[in-house]
């Protein structure tokens, strides 16, 4: 996984509450057998229609999205955030995140910031009065950064760490190898092997 | 303090323990299917990761395979790449796999009881919620996630908050028509389907001693419908009896150490639960489900419940939603439910004890007409089992088909479906909306309510055979 220090990258205003994960990426995407490629399933519904804001040339390249509260509600399919990542983004600011889908964007190595829906607003206004413009969003300092607006996201403790890091949880575990080593001379013999 | 059981295997399994991170659990057992594996093994190979214990890892067909012409290339051709890829995975990364044809192929949690690979005092996963009816062992058992797959791949370990502890005591005996199935369903439509969250069950009382091992796994398999990660019953001389002499049960000195070690993991007399149910086994009878989740379910003998009987607006508005989509009238009594299929089979009631029950009360007497029944084995050596028992022409004669090893008509994923506004009573584990085919309505019962039902039409119990 990446470290994820500061990001500084287009960012696209998603007007809406309520973003379902069978939104983020459709089931008839999750068929697939490997973890990348569904890219072309994010949003898939909703990228039919042209006036969709990622159909806005605009935001072509973006990789920071900004939605309204309870983002990533529903199935709790890791896919969406395989979708998400895979589409480009690495950062969701939101003013409420679902818990299955918190949890997942950690495990997968994508920001989930939590801000007011009053900064959520206004950044909104911000992109779509300039579509094309740059957000900064600093894990470090915690913050998300649009023209003249700073504000404070909040996320995990331990989350912030092991992205900092670079970690995830296989990473991490990785660290202990020499203690798994360890443990595992000590398991007694008549445990079954499958082969 | 004392240690309950959970306690004393969570326990021994940990790797590394810091305030304020999760515990890194030793993992012995790691089952895997084509369905929640492909993705686990795709990461692995972008981070150029290997499988740490392939002797600890095992992986069968059962989610997407065919129960007929089974020699034939799978016609759905998602299915089909599933099972490609799974076998390609087995390949690349040195895994045993059980594929369709091979007689150890059967539902992953069929399979690892059966060769003796389940243990008491074992940490078993699988990407699988019903991974829980490992416990029946006295192994702590339970489901995980693609992700969690991948890590336990990687490092054979996983880190995981402690789970926290309920008590299932079921006291006396339990009457003589009353089976495992019944009681797990009992006990779901007492705490309800959220009930368990958050715990590891432990079932235990004289009711539960009395269970046989393939009773058991039929208890613990469905404590995920409780919401509950994992189901546990200590293990004693029925389970050390089962394990004997299977083929990866420990031998020699081995048998003794182990046998040793077991007989410790029982919940100490001072150790103390987060919470307590305690059931009274006389109180019960044959049960059956009548709506859309497995909590909504009655004895046998009542009637359809009413809105009205609700305790609250959410769960009115349940019991309305749920009789809408099973085409149901309060006040019917469920024996008058007339039924179209019936499904014995799965993880939760596909074993040779089962399919003993549906061949003793189909014995005889003939399927319906107005029913189609399909009788479908746990696994290849269930099946095997059965034809020299003679199970298969039971079936066969009474009118029943007798197919070949899989998950089958539990969900959906396979040729085997309910057809849309079909009625079926089903020996599976989930009667949601859609679960055995788009628009089918479920019932869940036990082996024998499903046989009974099959010869009479209508839900019913072997008890009303002699009735008729």
């Amino acid at each position: 996984m990446d470290k994820f220090v500061t990001h500084k990258g287009i960012a696209a205003p998603l007007r809406r509450s309520n973003v379902d994960t069978d939104q983020i990426v459709p089931a008839e995407y999750l068929k697939r057998v490997t973890r990348s490629g569904f890219g072309d399933g994010c949003f898939a519904s909703w990228r039919k229609d042209p006036d969709f804001v990622l159909n806005n040339p605009g935001f072509t390249g973006t990789s920071v999205l900004v939605a309204g509260p309870d983002f990533g509600t529903g199935s709790s399919r890791e896919h969406a955030v395989w979708a998400l990542q895979d589409y480009g983004f690495k950062a969701v600011i939101s003013s409420r995140f679902a818990d299955i889908f918190k949890g997942n964007s950690g495990k997968g190595g994508l920001l989930a910031g939590e801000v007011s829906q009053d900064v959520i607003e206004k950044i909104w206004e911000k992109l779509e009065a300039n579509p094309g413009t740059e957000v900064t969003v600093n894990l470090e300092d915690r913050t998300v950064t649009c023209e003249d607006i700073v504000a404070e996201f909040v996320i995990d403790d331990y989350v912030r760490w092991r992205l900092m890091e670079g970690l995830d949880d296989i990473g991490l575990t990785m660290k202990h190898v020499g203690t798994i080593d360890t443990f595992e001379k000590t398991r007694p013999t008549f445990k079954p092997k499958v082969q | 303090m004392g240690k309950t059981l959970a306690e004393k295997v969570w326990d021994a399994h940990v790797v590394h323990s810091a305030e304020g991170e999760p515990d890194l659990l030793y993992i012995d057992l790691h089952l895997v299917h084509e369905v929640t594996s492909p993705q686990a093994f795709d990461g692995l190979r972008n981070s150029g990761r290997k499988v740490r214990r392939p002797d600890l890892t095992l992986i069968t067909e059962d989610h997407n395979v065919p129960t007929l012409d089974v020699a034939k290339p799978i016609a759905d051709p998602v299915s089909a790449e599933q099972i490609r890829v799974v076998r390609a995975n087995a390949d690349e990364f040195g895994l045993r796999i059980f594929s369709i044809g091979d007689k150890e192929q059967g539902i992953v949690h069929v399979v690892g009881p059966q060769l003796g690979l389940t243990q008491p005092g074992m940490t078993i996963v699988c990407g699988d919620s019903h991974t829980s009816t490992h416990g029946a062992f006295g192994a702590l058992a339970f489901g995980i996630g693609t992700s969690e797959v991948e890590h336990v791949l990687a490092t054979q370990t996983l880190p995981l908050k402690p789970f926290k502890t309920m008590a299932i005591t079921v006291n006396g005996k339990l009457p003589a028509d009353v089976t495992a199935k019944d009681l797990i369903l009992a006990i779901i439509a007492k705490i309800g389907t959220g009930g368990g969250q958050g715990y590891v069950l432990e079932y235990r009382g004289e009711a539960i001693r009395g269970l046989s091992m393939e009773g058991r796994m039929t208890m613990c398999n469905m404590s995920i419908e409780a919401g509950a990660r994992a189901g546990m019953i200590a293990p004693d001389e029925t389970t050390f009896e089962y394990v004997k002499g299977r083929d990866h049960a420990p031998t020699g000195a081995d048998w003794d150490a182990a046998l040793e070690y077991w007989k410790t993991l029982t919940t100490d007399s001072d150790a103390k639960f987060d919470n307590e149910v305690v059931i009274e086994a006389s109180t019960l009878a044959p049960f059956v489900t009548w709506g859309t989740n497995p909590g909504q379910g009655l004895p046998l003998s009542a009637s359809v419940p009413s809105p009205n009987d609700a305790k609250d607006e959410v769960e009115k508005v349940a019991i309305e939603r749920a009789l809408e989509y099973m085409d149901l009238k309060p006040g019917t009594p469920l024996k008058e439910v007339k039924v179209d299929n019936v499904f014995v089979g799965s993880c939760t009631n596909g074993r040779i004890e089962d399919l003993r029950a549906a061949a003793s009360v189909l014995k005889g007497n003939k399927v319906a007409s107005t029913v189609e029944m399909w009788v479908v084995p746990g696994s290849g050596r269930v099946r095997i089992e059965a034809e020299l028992e003679g199970l298969d022409k039971i079936f066969i004669e009474a009118g029943a088909q007798w197919r070949f090893a899989g998950c089958s008509a539990c969900l959906a994923m396979n040729p085997d479906k309910i057809p849309a506004g079909k009625r079926a009573a089903s020996t599976s584990n989930r009667n949601f909306e859609g679960r055995q085919g788009p628009g089918a309505r479920t019932h869940l019962v036990s082996p024998e309510v499903a046989a009974a039902t099959a010869i009479l039409g209508h839900l019913a119990s072997p008890a009303d055979l002699v009735n008729v």
